[in-house]
């Protein structure tokens, strides 16, 4: 085992997928000569040339729409998204043209690409730079969603995603770029996409989350624990395909359930999760499925507004009493 | 310093350009000071070296013009007379700023002083400020939407989307490009294949001119040309303004990929406030004590502007959920 932060987990993984396939490249803005915005392609310039690790122009349909050319072509681009609140401007690429084509084409050609980039809140900045994207992703299909926690995630399932022959779509987190954590000391450490994690065993209440949201539901279990409940904590890893078996075969157990993320409510991951617990579980559940999210509003840039806003261990903590009961 | 023959020489008009940067200097330096005093967060972007740029136009924008821009928007806000007070009291996040602490540095707006943003995603104003103009030429307001964006976001395609409506439409737009030379980390050689900005318009009939926009006056002389054939033609041009910005991109911008020296030389030989001071003792005859009262001024108005914007309270809790959608009966 060896340490490392999600930062340095994600930079590892592609530095080995570069050397692994000659025909893995890396573009978006400031990932060559700046190192990444936020450092994540630290090194990857020197490592292997403006051939393959490219800056772009801030033109993110464009660069999306390239990336997807040049895996029609036969290359496998990790399209870096400076954060993923700029994918916006590229999304019919990500939709249209990545997702749909294996489809469209009827199985002879599709796109194996990645898009990366830190996805949802960041701190303080406000309502046009903090949005979470893994319900717009996780609504397509032909894409995989994936949205790692630790550095064993994100290093693990990038990875995966960089094999994967489909586009994924993979969302980070700037809060956690700079959290460490044990991880296997091996080249060959891939996460399967599609498989959920169980972070913790707990019999009393089942508690799902991705990305930071599971940071906010272990610590819930923690202060849950001080006071006889165990909670059984589900680090989603994948949203598309999603691991139902995992969080059913849970919800079996302990007959309750808090689904937690960022994102806003309406047709969330945890609106999803509900109607899978419901269409597949109804009979074993002793409290309504309920969700911890973001508010159901843009993000106030406030300091005293964004801490409202956000999911917290406190709030997680308060929806597993209530459907304990307790 | 250029001379202009049909703009004002005025010593009042004059003292008035160099009141308005420096109020903008002192403005940023003082917004950096309270951001190393973790009382503004997330992302600012400073406009210290810029401030010609605004002035220069701003000086000469009629009171039905409106005026849109990015996130490096504090000093358009002060060009377009918003309360310095408000203003910083957004980046505070107070309920006194001009979004009630809702919005900060990168999203503010004042319907009262026609700013409308403030936008904080790269390129998306252009389109905005080209619709602002649609409804200038509807409303036969006599108006123009001052649009600005910079090198970086001249990439974007719906800049050219916009252009290209802007001209078949005939827009009364004027599109401010301010080139600082740098899109965050990388220079212009690297983001663009070509570096005129001002001739982007080109291959849509689109008048463009390059301006020095360390030079306050000659902005000033280029913007009132380029808004008189705009709100005569009712058709859009470009305005390219080079300049420079002598802090990193935002607050967490070490600033590594340019040289001290390439900063020193703006600093020292071109700065537009300096040399603008230099212009007005030696060819208007000012003296230093002509520009006191300005300094002084700026020395009060920046000294209740920092107590207001940290004596201003939160907003409340229920702001939270306000402003979401327009209150029944509200409008
Ligand atoms: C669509 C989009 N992509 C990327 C970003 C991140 N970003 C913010 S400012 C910036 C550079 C813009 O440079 P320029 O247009 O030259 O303006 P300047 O900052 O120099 O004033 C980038 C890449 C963003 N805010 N929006
Ligand atoms: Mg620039």
């Amino acid at each position: 085992m060896k340490t490392l932060t999600v930062r340095e987990a994600l930079r590892e993984a592609m530095l080995e997928e570069m050397h692994r396939d000659q025909n893995v490249i890396l573009l978006g803005e400031e990932v060559a000569e700046y190192n990444g915005a936020y450092k994540v392609s630290q090194g990857l310039l020197d490592e292997f040339g403006a051939e393959r690790v490219i800056d772009t122009p801030i033109t993110e349909m464009g660069f999306a729409g390239l990336g997807v050319g040049a895996a029609f072509n036969g290359l496998k681009p990790i399209v870096e998204f400076m954060t993923f609140n700029f994918s916006m401007q590229a999304i019919d690429q990500i939709v249209n043209s990545a997702a749909k084509t294996l489809y469209m084409a009827g199985g002879q050609m599709g796109c194996p690409m990645v898009f990366r980039g830190p996805n949802g809140a960041a701190a303080r900045v406000a309502a046009q730079h903090s949005q979470c994207y893994a319900s717009w992703y996780a609504h397509c299909p032909g894409l995989k969603v994936v949205a790692p926690y630790s550095a064993a995630d994100a290093k693990g399932l990038l990875k995966a995603a960089i094999r994967d022959p489909n586009p994924v779509v993979f969302l980070e987190n700037e809060i956690m770029y700079g959290a460490s954590f044990e991880l296997p000391d091996d080249k060959d450490f891939v996460l399967p996409i599609g498989k959920a994690h169980i972070e913790r065993e707990g019999k009393d209440v089942t508690i799902t989350a991705f990305s930071i949201c599971v940071r906010h539901a272990l610590e819930a279990a923690e202060m849950l624990a001080k006071e006889g409940i165990e909670a059984e904590v589900i680090n989603l890893r994948s949203l598309r395909p999603f691991d139902a078996d995992t969080v059913l075969a849970s919800v079996r157990k302990t007959n309750r359930i808090v689904s937690v993320e960022e994102g806003w409510p309406f047709a969330g991951i945890g609106a999803e999760i509900a109607a899978q617990v419901n269409e597949k579980a109804f009979d074993f559940l002793d409290a309504p499925v309920t969700r911890v999210t973001g508010e159901d509003v843009p993000m106030p840039y406030a300091a005293n507004l964004e801490t409202l806003y956000l999911p917290s261990a406190e709030k997680v903590y308060k929806a597993a009493k209530a459907v304990c009961y307790k | 310093m250029q001379k202009s023959a049909t703009l004002s020489f005025e010593k009042a008009d004059l003292l008035k350009l160099y009141q308005d940067m420096l109020l903008m200097r002192r403005f940023e330096e003082r917004a950096s000071q309270l951001y190393g005093m973790g009382l503004i967060g997330g992302f600012c972007h400073l406009y210290i070296g810029q401030e010609a740029v605004v002035t220069g136009i701003q000086a000469v924008q009629e009171s039905q013009d409106t005026v849109i821009t990015a996130y490096r928007d504090h000093a358009h806000m002060l060009a377009c007379g918003m309360d310095p007070r408000g203003v910083m009291a957004e980046l505070t996040g107070r309920i006194g700023g001009y979004s009630k602490g809702k919005g900060g540095s990168m999203h503010m707006f004042s319907r009262e002083k026609n700013f409308y943003g403030g936008h904080g995603i790269v390129g998306a104003q252009v389109p905005i400020g080209t619709g602002m103009a649609l409804a200038h030429k509807y409303k036969k307001d006599n108006g123009v939407c001052l649009t600005y964006f910079g090198d970086g976001a001249a990439n974007q395609g719906q800049v050219y989307e916009s252009f290209n409506m802007a001209k078949l439409w005939g827009l009364p737009v004027l599109y401010i490009i301010e080139n600082n030379g740098y899109s965050m980390g990388t220079a212009v050689n690297r983001h663009s294949c070509t570096e005129n900005f001002y001739m982007r318009g080109e291959g849509f009939g689109i008048p463009g001119k390059l301006v020095n926009g360390m030079d306050v006056l000659a902005v000033r002389e280029a913007a009132a040309e380029a808004l008189d054939y705009v709100r005569a033609n009712q058709a859009p041009m470009i305005l390219e303004v080079e300049t420079y910005r002598y802090r990193g991109h935002s607050m967490s911008d070490p600033a590594k990929y340019r040289t001290k020296e390439e900063v020193d030389d703006y600093k020292t030989n071109r700065d537009p406030i300096l040399k603008f001071k230099g212009a007005l003792m030696n060819e208007y005859n000012f003296t230093e004590d002509d520009f006191k009262p300005a300094e002084d001024f700026v020395k009060q108005e920046i000294k209740e502007t920092i107590e207001f914007a940290q004596s201003s309270p939160e907003p409340d809790a229920s702001e939270l959920y306000t402003d979401v959608y327009v209150e029944e009966g509200a409008q």
